[in-house]
């Protein structure tokens, strides 16, 4: 009850005050008359479904977008921010959750190119070190920042935007790229900077992380306001209801009845194409009939490598490196892999999962070119629109019909459409890459749920995902890629987060396949 | 070895045409913009250059107005490109197109005039001197211009902030506008100093090299200007030796038909062309060198918002 439990002084003026900020878009109100207060000091948590209008907002505060109604307060002064220049000016700085490092340059350059000139002299690297060792973000100024991990990234940005010394710091998703364990350096650092006086705006849709760290939240719901709350004394479920206006829903699970391997990885090795990218060493992993196995990790690690050669999009050395339902299929292309029995869901859903300028119904024959929808070359239409309004009834897709162009779908709906499209090739073995990355809470269950059932109906299914959580949820088995290098899968009970954690970070020792450990 | 130092002299002479142009263009693209108008800004130049030289009697003001002239038709395709955001690659194609119309137009009157062009340097004592005394003193000073604007170029990259700043820009324009800088004004000064370049290009073949005007007389430079500076993986120095390259094959190919070499004219005066494509994409084959010098948002259209 007391206002001291609240850290930072309530009765303190706003650092920053919105009132009424609202921005639409073709078809969507992405803010609708939003009223936020930012104290001194403050972490302050904004919370909200994809697509419930953070991103938009925190691009009005920090200038990238401009508001069609509303007003800002910048220390009680009215303020209009026009540009992300005008807004450092101010003091605000953001962490974007799609960094906006420059690949090509070294920490020391990419930092510089964010302060005055006056201030990016000689003395800089100095600086960076200074900073750096202040906060505990170990960082190199010298390096080329394409060659550092996803984590080594956002700490360069952390870095850069503590050297404008802000008085009020965005971060957007901050922890959707992190292991378990730089997530808790990452809030020490937060708390640190908030003690110093710092307010934090703290972009999330990760319930027990912003309790463990926000003073305050703002929750949004479809571009409104729908509460705001100490997040410490409520429980994740209240949150939940705050954010989608219902509990949280968890998969139904049957206890795993795993049947003959279906997909068998055996010694994969795959140099990248990409200069920028991982190569693949030694990967060995086996996915039973009737079981999902997960592929933890950060991303850049080696998935996208991974992807395309069980997809077929890179055909491997070794025919027999990749064994799909008992066809030795290394050397095989997309196509014949899929007439094996393979169904592939990409994690680019406009431009590898659904050509976006094509219609439903097309998008629907792309992939189900043997299942009646051709007749000697010619395309039934009927039968591809009746396909298509089959899927999008089963799977309750919000889309304007089977001729609604594949761009016009929201993420989550396109992603229904695209998991709905391969599961009902019949698939005897599906490779789902972030099945609910950037999808809402609802449509995220019922893939989730989706993945589930066909387990139980005897398929094969491998998921790769950034989402720890969703893993252990829905896996039975559990392996992580780290630089390119895939742990052996262990049933996800016999598991934790803590120790997945140091498998992605590549700091654990792999554990040998064999247990031939020397002589200890 | 007289011929030596004479070979060497025509060789840096018949390359010079492509520094320029490939060097401005070189940093028009590490901004990210693509502007395929270089020959329409060259042959703009070099008319430009050749009717003030024509008139004035003044060749330094003549390179002058071609600069002029070549960043005045650039001007135009940024307000295309860069405002209204157009396509590059069209609006660069129709500003060659342009240029070419534009310059046989303007340049009708003056097709057989002559004129008193920048001659070689020729410093008694030296310019004549030992071979030595030749090779660094006898060249047009126009390619003594050239190597200085090699030189500035690659200081500017790489040792000023707003040369870092242009490479920038030139890989994420969204994350420069982020962080507070003003994209579209630094992409209208780099095509500005991109079409001044090839203007002076342009001027330099008008009342240097050859001095006179012809119709098309960069006989399609500007193009492989575009493609050396992609072989030389946008570094300058590889720009330099693909210039120099092409400026050798073509002299020997010169000398070939003035020796009467039993091969179709056409096909010899194919031979540089070929020559420097072939060479620099043999050694432009490697990735990451690629990857770490192209910039990455080249020819898309930019908007803050």
């Amino acid at each position: 009850m007391s206002a001291a439990a609240l850290a930072p002084d309530v009765q303190a003026r706003p650092r920053l005050s919105l009132r009424g900020i609202t921005r639409a878009y073709p078809g969507v109100v992405a803010n609708d008359r939003i009223d936020l207060d930012v104290l001194p000091g403050e972490i302050h948590a904004v919370l909200g479904e994809n697509g419930a209008g953070k991103s938009t907002l925190m691009k009005i505060i920090y200038g990238i977008v401009k508001p069609d109604a509303g007003t800002m307060q910048w220390e009680g002064e009215a303020v209009r921010i026009a540009s992300p220049a005008q807004a450092r000016r101010l003091g605000l700085a953001m962490v974007f959750q799609h960094f906006s490092l420059f690949e090509t340059l070294t920490v020391a350059e990419n930092i510089s190119l964010a302060l005055d000139a006056a201030e990016a002299g000689p003395g800089l690297p100095a600086k960076i070190r200074d900073v750096s060792r202040r906060y505990g973000l170990t960082l190199d100024p010298a390096r080329l920042v394409h060659a550092m991990s996803i984590g080594e990234r956002q700490r360069v940005e952390i870095v850069r935007c503590l050297l404008q010394a802000p008085r009020v710091l965005i971060m957007d998703e901050p922890t959707s790229v992190l292991t378990p364990q730089a997530v808790l350096r990452l809030f020490d650092t937060l708390r640190q900077l908030a003690d110093e006086g710092c307010s934090i705006l703290y972009i999330s849709h990760k319930l027990d992380e912003i309790r463990a760290l926000c003073h305050r939240a703002t929750v949004l719901r479809a571009g409104r306001v729908t509460g705001e709350c100490d997040p410490r004394r409520e429980t994740t479920a209240t949150l939940a209801r705050m954010m989608i206006g219902a509990e949280l829903p968890h998969p139904r699970h049957r206890p795993p009845v795993a049947g003959a391997p279906a997909l068998v990885i055996d010694g994969l090795d795959l140099r990248s194409d990409d200069p920028f990218g991982t190569t693949l060493r030694s990967i060995s992993l086996t996915v039973c009939a009737g079981e999902i196995v997960g592929i933890a990790g950060v991303s850049g690690n080696g998935q996208r490598e991974l992807l395309t050669a069980l997809s077929g999009e890179r055909r491997v050395a070794r025919r027999d490196a990749i064994v799909l339902c008992g066809t030795a299929a290394g050397r095989l292309g997309a196509a014949q892999r899929r007439s094996l029995g393979l169904a592939f869901v990409p994690e680019e859903r406009l431009g590898r999962g659904a050509v976006p300028e094509m219609s439903l119904a097309e998008n629907a024959l792309l992939t189900a070119r043997h299942r009646g929808l051709v007749w000697h070359g010619l395309i039934r239409a009927d039968a591809a629109r009746s396909r298509a309004a089959e899927i999008i009834a089963s799977w309750s897709v919000k889309a304007a019909g089977p001729g609604a162009a594949a761009r016009s779908l929201s993420g989550g709906n396109l992603q229904k459409f695209i998991v709905g499209r391969e599961i009902l090739q019949g698939p005897r073995v599906l490779i789902a890459a972030q099945p609910t990355w950037g999808v809402d809470v609802g449509a995220s269950a019922q893939i989730r749920q989706a993945l589930i059932d066909l387990r139980d109906a005897g398929v094969a299914v491998l998921v790769v995902s950034e989402e720890l959580e969703e893993l252990i949820e829905i896996c039975d088995r559990l392996a992580v890629i780290a630089q390119g290098q895939l742990s052996p899968a262990r049933p996800v009970v016999e598991t934790n987060a803590e120790e997945l954690g140091l498998l992605m970070a590549g700091s654990a020792a792999m554990p040998e396949p064999t247990a031939a450990r020397g002589r200890a | 070895m007289d011929t030596f130092a004479q070979l060497v002299i025509l060789t840096f002479a018949a390359g010079t045409p492509l520094v320029f142009a490939a060097l401005g263009e070189l940093v028009v693209e590490k901004a990210g913009v693509l502007n395929l108008g270089v020959e329409g800004m060259m042959l703009t130049g070099a008319v430009a250059s050749f009717i003030v030289t024509a008139d004035t009697h003044s060749p330094w003001l003549g390179v002058g107005a071609g600069a002029l002239g070549g960043a005045a038709l650039s001007l135009v395709f940024a307000v295309l490109a860069l405002t209204l955001l157009a396509n590059q690659v069209a609006t660069g194609l129709a500003l060659s197109l342009f240029g070419v119309g534009l310059s046989a137009f303007v340049g009708r009157g003056y097709i057989s005039v002559v004129i008193e062009g920048i001659k070689p340097l020729s410093i008694p004592g030296l310019s004549d001197a030992a071979i030595v005394g030749r090779l660094l003193f006898g060249h047009n000073p126009m390619v003594y211009l050239s190597l200085a604007l090699f030189v500035a170029v690659q200081w500017f990259l790489h040792r000023t902030r707003s040369g870092l700043l242009l490479r920038a820009v030139g890989e994420s324009p969204a994350s420069a506008h982020a962080i507070g800088h003003r994209v579209i004004a630094l992409r209208y000064a780099a095509v500005l100093f991109g079409g001044a370049c090839a203007g002076l290009g342009g001027a330099y073949m008008a009342v240097a090299y050859t001095p006179s005007w012809t119709e098309g007389m960069t006989a399609g430079r500007g193009w492989i200007a575009l493609a050396l500076v992609v072989f030389a993986t946008w570094k300058p120095w590889r720009v330099l030796a693909g210039a120099y390259l092409f400026g050798g094959v073509t002299l020997a190919q010169f000398q070939a038909q003035a020796a009467g070499v039993a091969i179709p004219s056409q096909l010899l005066a194919m031979l540089p062309y070929v020559a420097t494509v072939v060479v620099l994409a043999i050694i432009s084959r490697d990735a990451t060198t690629i990857r770490l010098n192209a910039p990455a948002s080249l020819g898309k259209p930019f908007h803050p918002e």
